[in-house]
């Protein structure tokens, strides 16, 4: 205890960071490459001294729910739009509206309406397929192009997929089906995959990295993923589904609470802008669409224009109630079953 | 003595709650501001000054309390009447200090049923800080002062004194955040009252199902869990145990470097191990492509799932168990076994009755460990479990993945401490009351008796192809930080060491660390150089106070030593910014809760390996040592200390290399300031980039090989007997 007390006196002082001006408490959940170009961006913009702190977004939802009666971010930049909606329905984040909102594509306007306010996009991604190129060869398997060839026979073993109950992106894939489908077809088609699917991997990566490595020949992941995997130098190939698909919205959010409002807001702002949005994902070799309509797409990204997008419904299939039902019955109808 | 005194320490006390500050202070403490008598801000005053000036009315019952000890601490009068007022004062104290903490936070009152019983309170306060503290200590200190003052623990100050700082801090850092961490299981969700949410969560199949016995589906993940930690800890015990003996009693040449090879899984971060299996035995591994190629059978993808988690397990964990037994190998005393043999016994029949028996606490303490580490781990079965779940990766996905549902966390967590709990318990009733003391006082002790033949054989059949496999894994694992894509383009080159460890030479001549790994670097070592000692000697102390002495609550207290293991990393970090976030002990975002962090979940480690140490050594010779005059103080100092050079190792290795490798935890405690190595590198693999990740790897190791050569050097080796030549004398040198 004694020794404790010391320890108090050398480090603990400097506790609670001092509500001074000119900082910002930056909570990011896109990849490191991707935060610190964003981060040290503002910084040269505005000469407000940036403290980033980076974590997957569920781990960054847990440590704000943690922190909610004292918090200690301002802003939420990146990661899957699910837990910024959870974030919002819970009251940890609150409602904001930039001036620059009308330059923002449809998906991302929607998505801020929908929150109230709470959350707005800032990219992005589509989901589709990851192959490996050479596996697929040497099986003499065809390249799949649409959701319904995954159910050929000859891919028996070969496809991976996350586990819905700890992956958002394997979520996506049912909520996807659930609209394209209707909700008994899409689990219909769920069963028959399930012949197919060699392992239903805990984390939403790890389809794409089995892929890359040979360790299976097909994933369902989204399509940035795959081309990043192709980028460092597999033989990785990727398909947006002929019979259209669904994506995921990177989000941004205001802490409820946070100690630097002011700067959170022009942060807001200016990372809605189109030449924030254009540098940092430039820099970081991003492929997701931009939400400003006036960021050019990167070359080899999926256009969303061109690529069939579902109209995603994000206020029914964020919603937890519904998120709870569906899980339950891929538990019950799906993840039971035998191989 | 001064020191030797209860005045000091309520001089240490009446210091904390009348002139430092009492809250902590967010630029540090100045020189000028240590007298908080008097200060104009509220919050840089101390709690006298509060009450007094700021109508802070809280504050006058531990000023009060404070006050009533004095007569206690007094040297005069007797000891009764003393012992009550220092009992009195000190506990009345402790009690106002946390109630006051506890009532009144950031927000004013911090429970609705008080601000409803007294009205809105329009006064807040932050986090206690160096006043508060050392308040809080000499309370402490009182109370124990009292208790041994009424005869409790044999009257004995200094052994009172540790058992109220341990019971303190483990209530502090352990009990505390775990209760508030299951304490979210009685959350209701969604529609469901709060009880049936809790039946809803505790009774799911995904937990208890069986269907796994009759078809192809899989068990319940309590099952998956139990099944992997019960054969993971049993290899690891035999694997750890054959090294031990193949390095402490045989004469062969590379055993030096066979230490060297046990430790090195412990020093590799998480993942590491995991993919260097991927890429041996994955379906595109080396072993299944010459399979492959020269019999035509594909062996498939069998190493995700069951088989894989295990032989990753077995490999991270065989050193644990190997640290834990060498100190029990080389303990065992010569002299029984030369007794054996002089009773005409043969090696094998010394080896079954004398040897083997005399290490049993120390096989069933490696066994323990490595069964709760087992339940613990995650980065094994995240890389290689495909559908196989386990406990902690449920919990972790529970907290962070797309349920969202903390309740169902805590109550998996729940099930985890119970698991732990009856291993615990059954370990106990393993080693039982039996003596297994072979350290006695009794002067020169003999040569360790060599291996009989048969033991030796399997001993090297089990170790030698293992030890070749951990290197085949290691090279694998290792050669992606000096080629350009790992396990694809086997180009070597030396741009991601570049791309991490840079150092440019500024104009002025100054050096610039401008790699992106350097920060973390920094801070790592500094944080795990600043917890591994705390570990060892609060581990020590411990180990110490539960093998020598008899107090009511022995057993509950050792169980709560043993809590922070059972829980897995992800819930001790949700659990710490949980409870440490807002006042009284705030110290989320600053070193210090990663220095708690890392000493309380690498505690066990210190206890564990001095608990099987102490259980060797004779009690007589700190006896000795206390019937020569010794105060029980110098007796642990002067006589146990020295015996115990192995167990510190063990602690201090252990837990500074834990400190640089955990993960789970730590990764909700970072901030921006203090940013740990693991968390870079886990972000990197994340990211795809497993050249940083291993460039950075390998350099950890490097580091921490030099920190375990130091570590080693520092502490030094016990002799035990008088034959000093080290060749006579296995048990010399460690590596």
């Amino acid at each position: 205890m004694l020794r404790r007390a010391a320890f108090a006196l050398a480090f603990a002082l400097p506790a609670l960071p001092a509500a001074a001006q000119g900082q910002l408490n930056l909570y990011c959940s896109a990849t490191i490459e991707w935060c610190q170009p964003i981060a040290r961006g503002f910084e040269r913009e505005s000469g407000v001294r940036v403290n980033l702190t980076q974590r997957s977004t569920g781990e960054m939802l847990a440590a704000i729910r943690s922190e909610g009666r004292n918090p200690r971010g301002d802003v939420w930049w990146g990661g899957t739009g699910d837990p910024h909606v959870a974030a919002g329905e819970e009251g940890l984040t609150q409602p904001y509206e930039s001036p620059r909102i009308a330059e923002l594509h449809d998906w991302a306007q929607a998505q801020w309406r929908q929150t109230q306010g709470r959350t707005v996009g800032v990219y992005a991604s589509v989901l589709g397929f990851g192959f490996n190129t050479e596996l697929i060869a040497r099986r003499n398997l065809p390249a799949p192009r649409c959701w319904a060839d995954l159910l050929n026979p000859a891919y028996r073993g070969e496809i991976q997929v996350a586990n819905p109950n700890s992956s958002g992106t394997a979520y996506i894939v049912i909520a996807t089906l659930v609209q394209m489908m209707g909700e008994d077809p899409a689990f219909e088609y769920l069963k028959t995959l399930h012949g197919s699917v060699n392992s239903y991997p805990r984390s939403g990566t790890a389809p794409i990295t089995a892929v890359a490595r040979g360790e299976t020949a097909v994933s369902i992941s989204f399509v940035h993923n795959a081309a990043e995997e192709a980028a460092a130098g597999f033989p990785v190939g990727h398909a947006v589904p002929c019979e259209g698909t669904g994506y995921e919205i990177g989000s941004m959010s205001i802490i409820r609470g946070a100690r630097n409002l002011q700067n959170a807001q022009r942060f807001y702002n200016w990372a809605l802008s189109a030449e924030a949005q254009l540098a940092a994902s430039r820099e970081a070799k991003k492929l997701q669409t931009m939400a400003n309509r006036n960021v050019p797409l990167t070359d080899g990204a999926p256009n969303m224009a061109t690529a069939r997008i579902i109209d995603y419904d994000n206020a029914r299939f964020g919603a937890s109630a519904e998120r709870r039902r569906l899980l339950a019955r891929w538990d019950r109808e799906v993840g039971a079953l035998p191989r | 003595m001064f020191l030797g005194s209860s005045l000091f320490f309520w001089l240490l006390a009446a210091l904390g709650a009348a002139i430092l500050p009492w809250h902590m202070q967010q630029d540090g403490v100045t020189v000028a501001g240590l007298v908080a008598l008097g200060q104009e801000d509220p919050e840089a005053s101390s709690a006298l000054w509060q009450a007094m000036a700021f109508g802070r009315f809280w504050f006058w019952p531990v000023v009060a309390a404070i006050a009533l000890a004095l007569p206690g601490a007094l040297p005069a009068g007797s000891a009764a009447r003393r012992a009550v007022f220092l009992l009195w004062g000190g506990g009345l104290g402790l009690l106002a200090i946390v109630l006051q903490g506890m009532a009144i936070g950031v927000q004013g009152w911090s429970w609705p049923w008080l601000a409803a019983l007294f009205g809105e309170l329009d006064d807040r306060q932050f986090g206690i800080g160096l006043g508060g503290s050392l308040a809080f200590l000499g309370c402490l200190v009182m109370v124990t002062d009292g208790l041994a003052m009424r005869g409790l623990f044999k009257g004995d100050r200094f052994v009172s004194g540790a058992v109220g700082l341990l019971v303190a801090s483990i209530a502090l850092f352990t009990a505390w955040p775990v209760l508030t961490m299951l304490g979210q299981m009685f959350t209701p969700r969604g529609d469901l009252g709060i009880g049936a949410s809790l039946v809803e969560r505790v009774a799911d199949s995904k937990i208890w199902g069986l269907a796994c016995v009759g078809s192809n589906v899989n068990c319940g993940v309590f099952w998956n869990t139990l099944l992997l930690a019960t054969c993971t800890a049993t290899a690891a015990t035999c694997l750890g145990l054959c090294f031990a003996l193949i390095v402490t009693r045989t004469q062969f040449p590379a055993r030096r470097a066979m230490r060297l090879l046990t430790v090195l899984p412990i020093i590799t971060p998480p993942f590491v191990i995991g993919l260097g299996l991927i890429l041996i035995f994955g379906r595109s591994g080396v072993v299944n492509q010459i399979v492959a190629a020269t019999t035509g059978v594909e062996l498939g993808r069998w190493i995700y799932g069951f088989n894989g988690v295990l032989l990753a397990q077995v490999f991270s964990f065989t050193p644990t168990a190997f640290l834990v037994l060498i100190g029990v190998v080389e303990g065992i005393s010569p002299a029984m076994e030369e007794a054996s043999q002089t009773l005409r016994a043969s090696r094998m029949r010394t080896f079954r009755a004398v040897t083997l028996p005399l290490m049993v606490p120390g096989l069933a303490n490696a066994w323990l460990v490595v069964f709760v580490e087992s339940l613990a781990d995650f980065g094994n079965p995240i890389v290689l479990g495909g559908s196989y779940g386990v406990l902690s990766t449920e919990i972790f996905f529970a907290v962070v993945g797309a349920q969202q549902d903390f309740g169902r966390a805590a109550v998996l967590a729940g099930i985890m401490l119970v698991v732990g709990l009856c291993a615990f318990l059954l370990q106990r009733a393993v080693v039982g009351r039996r003596s297994y003391v072979s350290v006695t006082g009794k002067g020169d002790v003999g040569l360790p008796t060599p291996l009989p033949p048969p033991v030796r054989v399997v001993a090297f059949a089990v170790a030698i192809p293992w030890a070749i496999l951990t290197i085949v894994v290691y090279t694998m694992a290792l050669a992606g930080a000096f080629v350009r894509v790992w396990g694809r383009d086997w180009t070597p080159t030396l741009s991601h060491f570049q791309r991490a460890f840079a150092i440019e030479w500024a104009a002025d001549g100054r050096m610039l660390f401008s790699g992106g790994a350097w920060h973390s670097l920094f801070t790592t070592i500094q944080l795990a150089a600043i917890a591994a000692p705390i570990t060892a000697s609060i581990g020590l102390l411990a180990a110490w106070v539960l093998t020598r002495q008899r107090f009511a609550g022995r057993t509950a207290l050792e169980f709560s030593l043993m809590l922070t293991f059972a829980v897995p990393g992800t819930v001790i970090g949700v659990a710490y910014i949980l409870t440490y976030n807002i006042p009284p002990l705030e110290i989320t975002g600053t070193a210090m809760i990663l220095i708690a962090c890392f000493v309380f979940r690498n505690l066990p480690v210190g206890v564990r390996s001095g608990v099987a140490a102490m259980s060797q050594l004779d009690k007589s010779l700190d006896e000795a040592a206390i019937t020569l005059r010794a105060s029980t103080f110098r007796a642990l100092r002067t006589v146990v200390l020295p015996l115990l050079k192995p167990a510190i190792v063990t602690a201090l290795v252990y837990s500074f290399v834990r400190a640089m490798t955990t993960v789970s935890a730590v990764i909700f405690l970072v901030s921006a300031e203090y940013e740990m190595a693991t968390v870079f590198i886990i972000n990197r693999v994340i990211n795809g980039d497993y050249g940083l990740a291993i460039a950075y790897c390998a350099v950890l190791i490097v580091l921490m090989m030099a920190a375990i050569g130091l570590i080693n050097l520092a502490v030094g080796s016990r002799r035990l007997g008088r034959r000093a030549a080290p060749a006579a004398l296995p048990a010399g040198g460690r590596a």
